[in-house]
């Protein structure tokens, strides 16, 4: 099996840190080109729709955006699967550093869909089935951060913030799904028909692809800086050992 | 099992004699739904339709507000550790526990709601169903929140903490425990499945929290 010894190796960070190096500036780059290509497309290249005008443009931003949000929560849940599981060093420095960008895509995705309803729903936030369950995944998002910042042992909250996005991932087609059924009640849902043309949906993919080549340059990023981070929190560490195990010869050296 | 029936008594006892523990949270489901006419407005049509959503919300809030008591006096004492080494497996000990925070709170809670009911002028004829969905919702109720409870155990600012953790998923109980109410005072059509569902999510998170739970208890012990 290739792909697992490609994560034994990456278990090693020197070996991770030269590899997303050099692996980062093309992948960014890359990301600036396409959403760059897209952003044209969306913005100059695609037809204005006969019903919702100039604001079908939002759609650009927001679809990408909310399948971020959910890509960002797998990211998370299989980097705390490994992390658990097969115990691998950077599982946890993966999972830490995709919650932050799940987050903020998911953020994304509210904001631009509520900018989008205004005027075409006529209100900015309307009860619907998706935007519900969008907004119980970033309040997921959100707990995940707080549990992890509540506790000084960094891998003890790691491995309990693992946990807690498992049983997120047995509990969100749960909740995805009652919701649906809750709205189902109340009223109809709004469907924006997933018949569409080509002129737009080309622009879309684009956006998409875009988007996702951006998640992996930040997600990469904030690993990196993430793994130098606790290197040098480790050096301090031995630093302030160091000093005190110095510190007491001298301190203890007057007493004897 | 005897192991397991012993700790059910010990933790019931416990919350029993503690005093206090089950009182508050009856006093804080009272005062909680009390408050309400007094924000919204004595409009008896209003609060007879908003009742069954403000008899369970309050009733999540008011459980939650004791979930920190299922590992919290335990871990202190160090009584959650001899717990983890006895020959019980852990998840039977969170199982245990969360049962017993379900009788000592959850049915307490339930039993409450029609007299809260009475305040809140909801039909009477709502009565039956609102304790049966609330009897059949709050195992998934201790059972999720008992998660909640064993990750915040070390957290600095648990209680808070915890509200943001099991809240969102107290959410399909909430949603299909209001639906059975409502489908009791609209008409018999739901009621079934309604109550089929939230059987299933309490009996599903009877399995999944004491797993859940006894893997953060023990990623804590190590």
């Amino acid at each position: 099996m290739k792909s697992q010894t490609i994560t034994q190796k990456l278990a090693n960070p020197t070996r991770f840190m030269a590899l997303s190096g050099r692996l980062l500036p093309v992948v960014s780059a890359l990301a600036a080109a396409v959403i760059g290509y897209g952003l044209y497309l969306a913005f100059f290249n695609s037809p204005v729709d006969y019903q919702q005008g100039e604001t079908v443009r939002i759609m650009y931003i927001h679809v990408p955006s909310a399948w971020l949000a959910m890509a960002g929560y797998a990211m998370v849940a299989m980097s705390g699967f490994g992390l658990l599981v097969f115990r691998h060093p950077l599982a946890d420095v993966s999972a830490k550093a995709a919650v932050p960008i799940g987050a903020a895509f998911t953020f994304l995705a509210l904001v631009t869909g509520s900018l989008w309803g205004k005027p075409m729903w006529g209100t900015y936030w309307a009860w619907d089935a998706r935007m519900t369950s969008v907004l119980i995944l970033f309040f997921l998002y959100l707990g995940l951060m707080a549990l992890r910042n509540s506790m000084e042992d960094e891998a003890l909250a790691g491995k309990l913030t693992a946990v807690l996005a498992l049983v997120g991932v047995v509990m969100l087609p749960i909740i995805k799904f009652s919701v649906d059924w809750w709205n189902t009640l109340h009223q109809p849902s709004t469907g924006l028909g997933s018949t569409l043309d080509p002129s737009m949906r080309i622009p879309l993919y684009w956006m998409a692809g875009g988007f996702t080549l951006m998640f992996f340059a930040m997600h990469l990023k904030g690993m990196r800086n993430e793994i130098l981070r606790r290197r040098v929190k480790a050096l301090r560490m031995s630093q302030v050992e160091r000093a005190q195990a110095g510190g007491s010869d001298t301190i203890a050296a007057p007493a004897e | 099992m005897t192991a397991f029936l012993a700790l059910v008594r010990r933790d019931l006892l416990l919350a029993v004699r503690e005093g206090g523990a089950v009182g508050t949270a009856l006093g804080f489901y009272l005062i909680v739904v009390a408050l309400l006419p007094l924000g919204l407005g004595p409009d008896l049509k209003l609060l007879s339709r908003i009742a069954p959503g403000v008899l369970w919300i309050a009733l999540l809030l008011a459980a939650l507000l004791s979930l920190g008591r299922i590992f919290e006096a335990d871990q202190d004492a160090g009584t959650l550790d001899v717990m983890a080494m006895g020959q019980l497996p852990l998840e039977a000990v969170v199982a245990g526990k969360a049962l017993a925070h379900w009788i000592s709170t959850g049915i307490p809670l339930a039993l409450l709601a029609p007299i809260l009911g009475i305040l809140l002028n909801l039909e009477i004829s709502a009565y039956p169903v609102l304790v049966a969905t609330m009897l059949i919702g709050t195992p998934a109720v201790s059972f999720l929140g008992a998660i909640g409870a064993a990750l915040t155990l070390k957290a600095r600012r648990g209680g808070l903490l915890m509200a943001l953790l099991v809240l969102p998923l107290y959410l399909p109980t909430l949603i299909f425990g209001i639906s059975a109410v409502s489908a009791a005072t609209l008409g018999p059509d739901g009621l079934v499945q309604s109550l089929t569902v939230l059987g299933a999510l309490s009996l599903a998170s009877v399995v999944l929290g004491p797993i859940a739970a006894a893997a953060a208890l023990r990623l804590q012990m190590q």
